[in-house]
């Protein structure tokens, strides 16, 4: 087996653990927290910011 | 702090009313990087087909040209964004001037620009991969789908994990990369190459200059773009800033003023160095030109293409995101892609659902054996960030129009108005008909492709949309409302 070969499937295993980890954190959080609460709200957020800034 | 606000690393239980925002951690270095980051390997690749248009003076005109469209745009969306400090950039100014057709629209524009430039990144991370692995001696053939998916897959688990860390970086390799082509430039003027007495791109006849006369220099200016797309990104960190009315005005000013000058100093180290025949054909200009140095030289270029790609993609990814984000909290895509995640702060599933996007669109000139759909997918994202310009001008008036100076506290207030804006009007017009010239089959597409996305949004999606919550900001109301 060659480096290269070796590369590549290196390559396709850090892909696919990566991508286990997103999915699976993904599902986890939208699981622990209410809709509600991870929609973030740009009205909200830009009062907050004037507040913060005065 | 408003009592409506939580430390979202401190969550609250249900039925709070209280909602995850997006991190405010970001200063004007992360805005330079992530502007500076989208554009630079531009200047790596891809300008240089604008000297097979237009030769080696229409190649600096359309730099040069195109630079004053760039300062237009980096000059109103400082304006607006520092103003209009939420995520989306274009796509809010387009919310709060316009309306939401346009907002939509605008919003897509944006959404396809980044991926587009994204999947095209990576697919050249691979091709770069296969260059260098030849430089080193290695002969067999290399399984381009392992690496495309893996740039793609850590890139977007990096701007999942944070954002701060993400442009952190995104800062780091896109100094080292714009810092790879000053070196360059110092050597050729130490050699004495770039001194004017071997200038190998005009050298011979006097008609290399521009060898298909002016209109050549017209149809060089659609690769002009290349110096400069994607620096109006900056806007889509304004929410992310710690102040926003300060980072985004220096990011950008500060971003498109080095890209104006890795422009011409790109244009002049490779006309210095290679011919103008050759340089029309390069995949990698830049890159060829450090190799007739030899040296040390050919390895920092050669890093520093794959840093500018890598930066590139990186960018991409936490734009397109960001747009999509904006959307779907405004409902005009489902909300279910305005969620942030509560221990990162980051569009979260924005970044996870445009993953497989982007790998679609990367592998397609692979999977098909048809590398010439690489220039389609580019073109794609160009296209989609010229009509973006053109509403820019609309956004431009309508902001000044419904709130005058004066009536609002503004991060920034550009100078000239109407100036800049009639003129990157003007200017995207001709830029259009240029492209329109090289690639009218591809405009048409895609401009048929926004047409029936519109339909689609007047016809299922605008009933979801919250009418009365289309003005975010506690601003007065506009003049003449």
């Amino acid at each position: 087996m060659s480096i290269m070969q070796l590369l590549e499937y290196a390559a396709w295993i850090i892909s696919a653990v990566l991508v286990a980890w997103m999915v699976f954190d993904a599902i986890k959080v939208s699981r622990e927290y209410p809709e509600d609460y991870l929609i973030s709200r740009a009205d909200i957020d830009q009062v907050e910011f004037d507040d913060e800034r005065a | 702090m408003a009592e409506t606000t939580v430390s979202p690393l401190e969550p609250e239980g249900p039925g709070r009313e209280r909602h995850v925002h997006l991190a405010r951690v970001l200063g004007p270095l992360h805005i330079w990087g992530l502007g500076v980051g989208i554009v630079l390997v531009g200047e790596y690749m891809g300008w240089n087909f604008a000297v097979e248009k237009g030769g080696m003076l229409g190649a600096l005109i359309a730099a040069w040209v195109i630079g004053v469209l760039y300062i237009c745009v980096s000059l109103m969306d400082s304006e607006m964004t520092s103003t209009m400090a939420t995520t989306g950039g274009q796509y809010t100014q387009a919310k709060h001037t316009i309306g939401p057709l346009m907002a939509f629209n605008v919003g897509l524009f944006l959404v396809f620009e980044y991926t587009m430039l994204e999947a095209a990144d990576a697919n050249v991370i691979t091709y770069l991969g296969t260059l260098i692995a030849a430089e080193l001696g290695y002969t067999g053939s290399i399984n381009q789908y392992a690496f495309i998916v893996l740039a793609i897959v850590l890139l977007a688990w990096l701007n999942y994990r944070g954002v701060l860390l993400t442009l952190s970086i995104n800062f780091v390799i896109t100094a080292i990369a714009f810092a790879a082509i000053v070196g360059l430039f110092i050597a050729v003027q130490a050699s004495g190459d770039g001194g004017g007495e071997v200038h190998l791109g005009l050298a011979g006849q006097e008609s290399n200059g521009l060898p298909y006369g002016w209109l050549g220099a017209f149809a060089a200016l659609q690769f002009g773009m290349w110096y400069y797309l994607g620096i109006e990104g900056t806007a889509q960190a304004a929410e992310e800033c710690r102040s926003a009315a300060r980072a985004i005005p220096l990011g950008t000013i500060c971003g498109i003023i080095t890209l104006l000058l890795a422009a011409t100093l790109t244009w002049y180290v490779c006309s210095a160095l290679l011919p103008w025949q050759y340089l029309a054909g390069s995949i990698t200009p830049l890159f060829d030109a450090a190799k007739t140095f030899g040296g040390p030289l050919t390895a920092v270029l050669a890093g520093g293409t794959v840093l500018a790609t890598l930066a590139s993609a990186n960018g991409c990814i936490n734009d397109a995101s960001r747009a999509w984000f904006a959307m779907g909290r405004d409902n005009y895509l489902p909300s279910f892609f305005g969620a942030a995640h509560p221990r990162y702060r980051t569009p979260f599933r924005s970044i996870l659902t445009l993953v497989p996007v982007a790998i679609s669109f990367a592998i397609l000139p692979v999977l098909l054996d048809n590398p010439g759909l690489l220039s389609t997918v580019i073109t794609f994202s160009i296209l989609s960030a010229l009509l973006m310009y053109a509403f820019v001008v609309v956004n431009m008036f309508r902001f000044r129009s419904l709130w005058p100076l004066g009536s609002l506290e503004r991060g920034y207030i550009h100078p000239f108005h109407p100036i800049p804006s009639i003129l990157l009007g003007f200017l995207v017009a001709a830029v259009l008909i240029a492209t329109f010239l090289g690639f009218g089959t591809t405009l048409l597409t895609l401009i048929s492709f926004y047409f029936l996305a519109s339909i689609w949004f007047v016809l299922f999606r605008y009933r979801y949309v919250r009418r009365g919550a289309q003005f975010t900001l506690p601003w007065p109301k506009p003049r003449g409302y």
